[in-house]
């Protein structure tokens, strides 16, 4: 392998430190004593302590993770099931479908927010928890079903047919056979939804009502009020979370192909 | 149990029916709550705003009228020059970083992972720390202060420069996949052929390497061209509310302006201008490999 330019390298680093740094320095500085300024003035948890503190951000912890644990068990469910269809059965409109499901990830979120806003107050829905959950839903069930049909297609079927063969019935090979060989794929989906579930605020910001503050949308709300150590601290929590999950999925998915891997 | 699982045997032995079951149900999601909205959305654009803010029925084609007095205009061409400058940036910061990436041998996962991991956390806190990063009294001036550069504090937020800068520091990552997959891809002995036939560095890079990653180059275009070009929060947190952009008027219209009908027809011009990205990234997708190939 050819050497690189050193300019290159030296170029590419600066550009992972840009990348990077803004992130770093908002964790550093959640650890900061000084409530107002950007001096260093000595190590302190006063800040996550106080977290504990806050009814509201519990709150919003609260709705976030229920949001997150309902929608992705309803899209890793519903993503699952459209990837084995298109993996494993030819129908009329296959090729459309499959053009329809990159839709939503291709929408801009304002629009996919705005449009769900407008289906709630057309229905006369409450806003809430349930139509946070049903948003979040129909805007992973794409991710979810790219993920697990990117598995669905490295696998190896001579396994499902060896166990037919051998007398397993269908519902037998399907779940001791299919169903473990797919699971890595299912579970990478299942935190990638999880991940864009909690991450996600400008669906959200129009989907969620009073007493359904997930925990983007009230840093948001803070954010845009003032700067203080309690925002950088909940920030801190939210982004070392994200950072957990998305190492897993990049393990779970990991040596097939980049494109996978990194969705 | 047993009535679940003779369920299961009969549909495996009715594959359409079996087809339909796994799709029902998910598809009907997306119907019902991905593509019926955007219906409503479309029916909304034509009606009436109410008095409480609410609609009432009617035809008219009064909001797409309003769009194009010169304010409104002016908007849009604010947006699409934005999201073009953004997407320009991205590509000659990203490109070398994709293509040192490609070349890192051991280090490759380790980057790859680095550029991914700002793609899923939250672009909220990464724009907030922006925030906490350019305001007058943050870090990088009191960085610049402490090292004596400046002796005022600079004005960073709530500029079109913040506003830019964000998008860019969001979207970069969206940009260096793609490119970096179709260099991934590039067969190694095509280099070497043109190298043992006497083409020098830059001539191998811009007749073999660059061709070659076209499609990687067109397809991160696109990633970041769509989301810069509806982009509300960058605009409503770096920008402050000097600078209105497409993604933050049709916010205002479902906030305080409360004229849901207005944001709903410059929502669909919006999704216009998608569309016509999208349709423009098809052509040239299938148009590339067979520029590469001449």
């Amino acid at each position: 392998m050819r050497r690189l330019p050193r300019s290159l390298v030296a170029f590419t680093a600066l550009c992972f430190v840009l990348l990077h740094l803004p992130v770093l320095v908002l964790a550093v500085f959640s650890l900061n004593r000084s409530r107002f300024s950007v001096q260093w003035t000595g190590f302190t948890l006063e800040w996550y302590r106080r977290l504990l503190e806050r009814q509201d951000i519990l709150a919003a912890l609260r709705v976030s993770l229920t949001v997150g644990a309902v929608s992705t068990l309803v899209a890793t469910v519903l993503g699952t099931m459209i990837a084995l269809a298109l993996a494993r059965h030819r129908f009329r409109g296959r090729t459309l479908l499959e053009g329809l499901l990159y839709l939503p990830i291709v929408t801009p979120e304002i629009v996919v927010g705005i449009s769900l806003l407008l289906l709630f107050a057309t229905l006369h829905m409450a806003l809430g928890i349930s139509t946070i959950v049903v948003a979040h839903v129909a805007f992973s069930v794409s991710f979810v079903t790219v993920v697990v049909r990117a598995r669905l297609e490295g696998m190896d079927r001579t396994l499902e047919e060896a166990a037919l063969t051998l007398g397993a019935d269908e519902v037998a090979t399907f779940r001791r056979v299919t169903l473990p060989l797919l699971s890595p794929g299912i579970l990478a989906g299942a935190l990638l939804a999880f991940t864009m579930s909690i991450d996600d605020f400008v669906i959200t910001f129009f989907v969620s009502g009073p007493g359904s503050t997930t925990l983007p949308v009230l840093i948001y709300s803070m954010a845009r009020r003032t700067i203080e150590p309690t925002i950088n601290a909940v920030s801190t929590v939210l982004v070392v979370v994200t950072t957990v999950l998305i190492f897993f999925f990049d393990r779970l998915t990991r040596g097939r192909g980049p494109r996978e891997g990194t969705l | 149990m047993s009535g679940a699982r003779r369920l299961l045997a009969g549909l495996n032995r009715r594959p359409r029916l079996a087809a339909a079951a796994l799709l029902g149900p998910g598809t009907l999601w997306l119907l019902l709550f991905f593509f019926v909205p955007i219906a409503v959305v479309f029916a909304y654009s034509f009606m009436t705003r109410g008095v409480y803010g609410g609609v009432t029925g009617g035809f008219t084609l009064e909001h797409y009228r309003r769009f194009l007095d010169p304010l409104y205009l002016g908007v849009l061409r604010r947006t699409v020059a934005l999201a073009v400058s953004c997407t320009v940036l991205c590509l000659v910061v990203g490109y070398p970083v994709a293509y040192t990436i490609a070349r890192a041998g051991r280090w490759k996962h380790l980057l790859l992972f680095l550029i991914v991991v700002p793609l899923w956390t939250s672009f909220l806190v990464r724009t907030y720390a922006l925030i906490f990063l350019l305001r007058d009294t943050g870090f990088v001036n009191a960085v610049l202060l402490a090292l004596g550069v400046v002796r005022e504090p600079l004005v960073l937020l709530y500029t079109p420069g913040a506003v830019l800068a964000g998008l860019v520091y969001g979207y970069l990552p969206l940009m260096v996949l793609p490119i970096y997959v179709s260099l991934e891809k590039l067969d190694p002995t095509l280099l070497e052929a043109a190298e043992v036939l006497g083409a020098r560095p830059l001539a191998r890079f811009w007749r073999i390497t660059l061709p070659l990653s076209a499609p990687g180059v067109v397809a991160g275009a696109m990633l970041v061209f769509i989301p810069a070009l509806g982009a509300f929060l960058t605009p409503d947190l770096l920008g402050g509310a000097k600078q209105m952009m497409v993604g933050t008027l049709v916010q205002n219209q479902f906030g305080g302006a409360r004229n849901w009908p207005f944001g709903s027809a410059v929502s669909f011009i919006l999704m216009a201008v998608v569309l016509v990205a999208v349709l423009a990234y098809l052509r040239l997708r299938d148009r590339a490999p067979m520029e590469a190939v001449a």
